[in-house]
Parts: C-alpha cells; sequence; structure tokens
C-alpha cells in the first residue's frame, strides 16, 4: 500500500511542475535592462521545491513507521469537520452567511457535541447578533447574503 | 537619556485611556487563547486580526501584543490544571507544573507561573528598550543586498536550528516563497500564477488567508484528531498564604529567572528558534544547575520558572527584528508584520524615523501588557478553570465561524474564504506528514521582499551576483546563512562518527 507521505512529497512534486509551467508565462531568465524576468523568481524556487520534495519522496519509501497516518479513532471525526467547512462556505455562497454559520452551528453543536437546545440557541443567536453588530453595523462589511438579501433590506434602512 | 525621553512619549499615547482598555482587552483574551488546549498566540492574532480594523493602527499593534503576550501568561494554566499544554511554548511547564497540581499545589505552580512570566516580560522589555533604537540606526545602512541576505538568513536559520527534516523545511519555505509571487509582477505589473485563471489570484494571497487557514481551520482539525482522551481539571486552591510563598520563592529562584529571561529574549530573536526551544533550553540549564536536579519532573517549583521566564522573553525578543529590521522573528510577529502592511505601515528601521509615536507607543504598551497580565491571570484564575471545562465543540464551532468571517472581511471577496478551508486542510496533511509550518508562513510574509530585494541589487550591478558577497554586511548574512545550511551535515557527519566510535571503542 502506499503510503501517505508518498503521497503527500508526490503531491508536492507535481505541484512544483505546475508552478513551473504557470512560471513560464513571464520570462525566466535575464530580460536586457530589466533584471532577472518576472518569471524567474517563482520559476527556479519551484525547481527548488520540486528538488526538496523529491528527496523526501525518495526517502518515504525506506522511513516512516508502520503506525495509521489518521488517529483510527478520531479519523472520521475530522472528515466531517472538515466536509462541513466545505458545505458551509458553498451554502453561503447560495444562501448568504445568515443562514450557512448559523445552520453550521445548530449541525455542529447538536451532531458532534451532543449539546442541549438552549446552549444552542444561546450560542448560535448570540454569535449571528454579534456578527451583524460587529461586520455590517460597526465595520460597514457586508457580509454575503445571497437569496436572503432582500430580507436584509429593512435592517440596512435601520441602521445605515 | 534620549531613549528615556521616547519611552515617556510613548507611554503617552499607551496610557491613554482607550489603549489601556485596548490592554486589558487583549491580555484577557490573550489569556483565554493561550489556556484553551490547541489554541496559541499565532492561532489568535491570526483569528483576531480581520477584527482590528475597528480601532487605529497603534491601538490594533497595542491589542495584537497584548495577546500574544497574554497567551503567554495562558499557556501555563491548562499545562498545570490540565496536564496539556496549552500551546507548544508551554511544553515544558507540563514537565513539573502537573505534577504539583497532582500533589495539589496548582496554586503555587500557577502564581510561580505568572510571576516568572512578569519576570521573563519584564527583563526581556528592559533589554528591548535598548537595543532597538540602535538596531534600527544599523538597519538603515542596508541595501538591497543586505535585505535579501538578511531575510535569506532568516530562512537558513529553519534550516539550521529548526529541528525538523531540512527538506521538508526547504519544501515549505520554497513553497511560500513562490505563493508569495502570486499576483501582478511587482517590476514589470504583468500578472503570473493566476490558477486557474480565477479574477481572485490577481490580488496575490493574502498572509492572513494562509494563516487563518493553517493556525484557525487546520489546528482545530488537528487538535480534534489529538483530542482522543479526556482530561481531567485540576481545581487550584489561591489563597495570600499561596501568593506569599510564590514571592519568597521568586527571591530566592532569582538565578533561574535572569537566565531564562535572557536566554529567551536572545533565542526569541532567531526566527527558527522562539518561544518553544528557549523555555525548553531554560528548563534544562535550570535543572542541570540545580542543587536538587533529580526532583525536576517530579513537581519543583524551578521547572515552573524556568521555561515560563523564557517563553514571556522570547515573546517580546521575536518582536525586536520584526520592529526594527521587518524580519520576524516568530510566526505571530510574522501575523503582526502582515497586519501593519494591512494597516498602511512599513516595518523597518524607517518606521522609527517615520512613526516614532507608533514605535514607542507599542514598546511601552510591552510594560503596561506585563503588568496587566500577571494582576489578570492571578485575578481570573477561577474563571480559566470554568473556561478549560468547556466542551471542546463549542470552542470548534464558535472558532470555525470566526475564522470563515474573519477569512471574508479584510477583501470581501468568496474566492478567499475558499481558500482558506483549502490551506486549512492543506496544512493540517502537510503537518501530519511532518512538514513544518511556520516556514511556510513566514515565507509568503517575506517573499515579496525578498524578490524585490534580489532583483533590484542585480538591476543596480548589472547581473553581478558578486554584489551579495562584497559588500561587508551583506557578505557576513550569506557566510552564517551559509554555516546554517552546513549545520544539519555537519551534525549527521557528528553523530555518524559518534555512533562509529561507539561501535569500534578500540579505534
Amino acid at each position: 500500500m502506499v503510503k501517505a507521505e508518498t503521497l503527500i512529497a508526490g503531491a508536492l512534486m507535481i505541484f512544483s511542475v505546475y508552478l513551473m509551467w504557470h512560471a513560464t508565462v513571464l520570462p525566466i531568465w535575464w530580460v536586457p535592462e530589466a533584471g532577472p524576468g518576472g518569471g524567474a523568481f517563482p520559476f527556479w524556487l519551484s525547481l527548488g521545491m520540486l528538488i526538496a520534495a523529491s528527496v523526501s519522496f525518495i526517502r518515504s519509501f525506506s522511513t516512516g513507521s508502520d503506525a495509521p497516518f489518521f488517529e483510527p479513532e478520531t479519523r472520521k471525526l475530522v472528515a466531517i469537520t472538515a466536509g462541513l467547512v466545505l458545505a458551509t462556505i458553498g451554502l453561503m455562497m447560495w444562501a448568504g452567511a445568515y443562514v450557512a454559520l448559523p445552520l453550521f452551528m445548530i449541525i455542529y453543536l447538536r451532531w458532534m457535541g451532543g449539546h442541549g437546545w438552549l446552549l444552542i440557541s444561546l450560542l448560535t443567536v448570540g454569535t449571528t447578533v454579534f456578527m451583524f453588530f460587529f461586520f455590517e453595523v460597526a465595520l460597514k462589511i457586508l457580509l454575503p447574503k445571497g437569496i436572503t438579501e432582500p430580507l436584509f433590506i429593512p435592517l440596512y434602512a435601520l441602521f445605515f | 537619556m534620549e531613549i528615556i525621553g521616547l519611552l515617556a512619549e510613548g507611554f503617552a499615547t499607551s496610557l491613554s485611556w482607550f489603549n489601556i482598555f485596548v490592554v486589558v482587552i487583549g491580555v484577557t483574551a490573550g489569556l483565554f487563547i493561550g489556556a484553551m488546549p490547541g489554541l496559541g498566540s499565532v492561532n489568535g492574532v491570526a483569528i483576531v486580526l480581520p477584527l482590528t480594523f475597528i480601532v487605529p493602527p497603534a491601538s490594533a499593534i497595542i491589542l495584537l501584543a497584548a495577546i500574544y503576550y497574554g497567551a503567554m501568561y495562558g499557556g501555563a494554566i491548562s499545562s498545570i490544571l490540565l496536564g496539556i499544554p496549552g500551546a507548544s511554548t508551554a511544553v515544558a511547564t507540563t514537565f513539573d507544573g502537573r505534577p504539583m497540581a497532582q500533589k495539589g499545589q496548582a496554586g503555587l505552580a500557577l502564581i510561580a507561573a505568572a510571576v516568572a512570566s512578569f519576570v521573563g516580560g519584564t527583563i526581556s522589555v528592559i533589554l528591548f528598550t535598548f537595543l532597538a533604537a540602535p538596531l534600527a540606526d544599523l538597519a538603515l545602512s542596508f541595501g538591497p543586498a543586505e535585505e535579501f541576505a538578511l531575510v535569506l538568513l532568516a530562512f537558513t536559520t529553519f534550516l539550521g536550528l529548526g529541528g525538523d527534516d531540512p527538506y521538508k523545511t526547504l519544501a515549505m519555505i520554497l513553497l511560500g516563497l513562490v505563493l508569495s509571487t502570486v499576483g501582478l509582477d511587482l517590476i514589470s505589473g504583468q500578472p503570473r500564477l493566476i490558477f486557474f485563471d480565477q479574477p481572485g489570484f490577481y490580488s496575490g494571497i493574502s498572509f492572513l488567508v494562509l494563516a487563518i487557514g493553517v493556525y484557525g481551520i487546520g489546528e482545530i482539525l488537528w487538535t480534534i484528531e489529538q483530542s482522543k482522551d479526556g482530561q481531567t481539571v485540576t481545581t487550584p486552591k489561591i489563597s495570600f498564604g499561596e501568593i506569599w510563598a510564590g514571592f519568597k520563592i521568586l527571591l530566592r529562584s532569582w538565578k533561574t529567572l535572569v537566565a531564562g529571561s535572557s536566554l529567551g529574549f536572545f533565542v526569541g530573536m532567531l526566527p527558527a528558534a522562539g518561544a518553544t526551544p528557549a523555555s525548553l533550553m531554560a528548563y534544562g540549564i535550570a535543572k542541570s544547575t540545580s542543587k536538587e536536579p533529580d526532583s525536576f519532573g517530579k513537581g519543583n517549583v524551578e521547572g515552573v520558572m524556568a521555561p515560563e521566564t523564557a517563553n514571556n522573553a522570547a515573546s517580546t525578543g521575536s518582536l525586536l527584528p520584526m520592529l526594527t529590521l521587518g524580519i520576524p522573528g516568530s510566526p505571530t510577529t510574522a501575523l503582526l508584520l502582515g497586519g501593519m502592511v494591512m494597516w498602511g505601515l512599513v516595518p523597518g528601521p524607517m518606521l522609527f524615523i517615520e512613526q516614532p509615536d507608533f514605535v514607542w507607543g507599542l514598546i511601552s504598551s510591552l510594560y503596561t501588557a506585563n503588568t496587566a497580565a500577571v494582576l489578570i491571570n492571578i485575578a481570573l484564575i477561577p474563571l480559566f478553570v470554568w473556561a478549560l471545562r468547556m466542551p471542546f465543540s463549542v470552542l470548534t464551532a464558535i472558532v470555525i465561524v470566526l475564522c470563515i468571517v474573519g477569512g471574508f472581511a479584510p477583501s470581501q471577496k468568496m474566492h478567499d474564504v475558499w481558500l482558506i478551508a483549502g490551506f486549512g486542510i492543506g496544512g493540517y496533511l502537510l503537518r501530519k506528514a511532518d512538514y513544518p509550518l511556520a516556514p511556510l508562513v513566514l515565507a509568503l510574509v517575506l517573499g515579496p521582499l525578498m524578490e524585490k530585494s534580489f532583483r533590484q541589487a542585480l538591476i543596480a550591478t548589472q547581473g553581478d551576483m558578486t554584489i551579495f558577497v562584497t559588500r561587508p554586511m551583506s557578505a557576513l548574512f550569506i557566510a552564517i546563512a551559509v554555516f546554517f545550511v552546513a549545520l544539519p551535515i555537519i551534525s549527521k557527519l557528528t553523530r555518524k562518527s559518534a555512533e562509529r566510535s561507539a561501535l569500534n571503542p578500540a579505534e
């Protein structure tokens, strides 16, 4: 079975080749009267990264322990949390921050934390109200609203 | 005497009612952040940084420095009461702090930690006050060649002193440097590394996005995985008798405190070293110079004091190169540096000339923060005990929401929020495979300076690379950098030779 360490070093190698390819859009050598080309710094550093990652890749075959890469007892929790974060960001683009983030808190606190509804309500409402007053009212930073934008027009009229 | 006058003017800024309020809020927040297992000063600063737009730059940096300070104090709380360090900087504090708590001396251990942190903080702030201006004056003579050589030196310290696999460290430094070039080429203005033609990449990758991803989301995922075993919180008993006993021990242990402070300050200045190795080294020195070395690890109060003095002194030490040279001494100061750039300030020697109110306001606020931290720390111990009993799922939910909103706020682009998630998950996987993340963050912050100075130096000399070794200061920095690069090879050869001698004693 391929070790996780080998996979990560391999992924870094592929990424460095991708970066080198991208860097060649601009000159990677000396440009007369302009000095090193715009692509030189990223290109040659990516080459260095490719070499360093290659050494780690080769060494990963001979080193490392047989212990599992992820803790068997908690890997499911990590995967669910990471999945929930990605789903929340996706939902935020469509339904807005004031739907996605409270929903994340409710699901996380209930499902992962097993907390009671009173605590969940207090934390969710408190965080949402803080977000609105701190970012929107105090800092004038409008968080994404998605399809819920029309619902905020009366609030905008009240605070701005 | 000039320094005293400048410091007095600084106090005029930092002792305004608003800035005192900012220090108290920052220190209290830092204490809580430091006390929470899994969150340290770097996580606290990364999460709070986007919220600092609400206050002027001087108050913002005072707030972040107070959080940094508070977190250094707070790390000891969970080390002693929970047996797990609040941050890596407090690892050495668990060695004797936890046994003291188990013997019923949790209160004494907490007071000793707080008082030792205060001494470490005070000595290091005095050193900082008197070294900052001369170092800034020296840095004023630096040209592009010296700047490039200095940044190179900062990175090579990770290879020589970081203690991680040098190839993995190198890969992370180079990855950070390449990511710092995303966006518009700083000389020709042409776009480069615009992945998948996404317009969000035209403005580059913000250090804040990487920091929130790695130190916010990534750290939470890491802590979820590591926290499989439940921990029990020891309830400390604090009385005036305990406080008095703490001060008496302090007087007896002055040598440990002075050694820990000086060591911590100078080790803290090195980018790859910082508070964690400083505290471990201070612990080692305290143990080896003690009359009762066998009592260390079993609840010796000096084993708590030495690392706590050193980690606080190191946090001040790491601010010195950041403020005077524009080279951060730790990941947390890299974030402070990035924050200063975000607020329109240029860290480095010119700051002392152009923004003396800001610089001396910050330096004087370190005195205020240090005093506030020791008082608030001792006064709020019952509150920390309560907070440590807070379920981790509550903390996780709040931190993730703050990371998402805090990542969106500065640029107001969902592109950055996706990047945060990507860096968080990627950073978690890299950390699992033992790739160090501090060099990655530092490289992203210092990358633009490194590239700019490298290209400027070469343009000025028509491509003559010898400029880096013919200018004296630059040559000195390059020579030290070469030494740091060679250090892992030298240690490997020395180790092999020692092993050979052990196997063949007759030779």
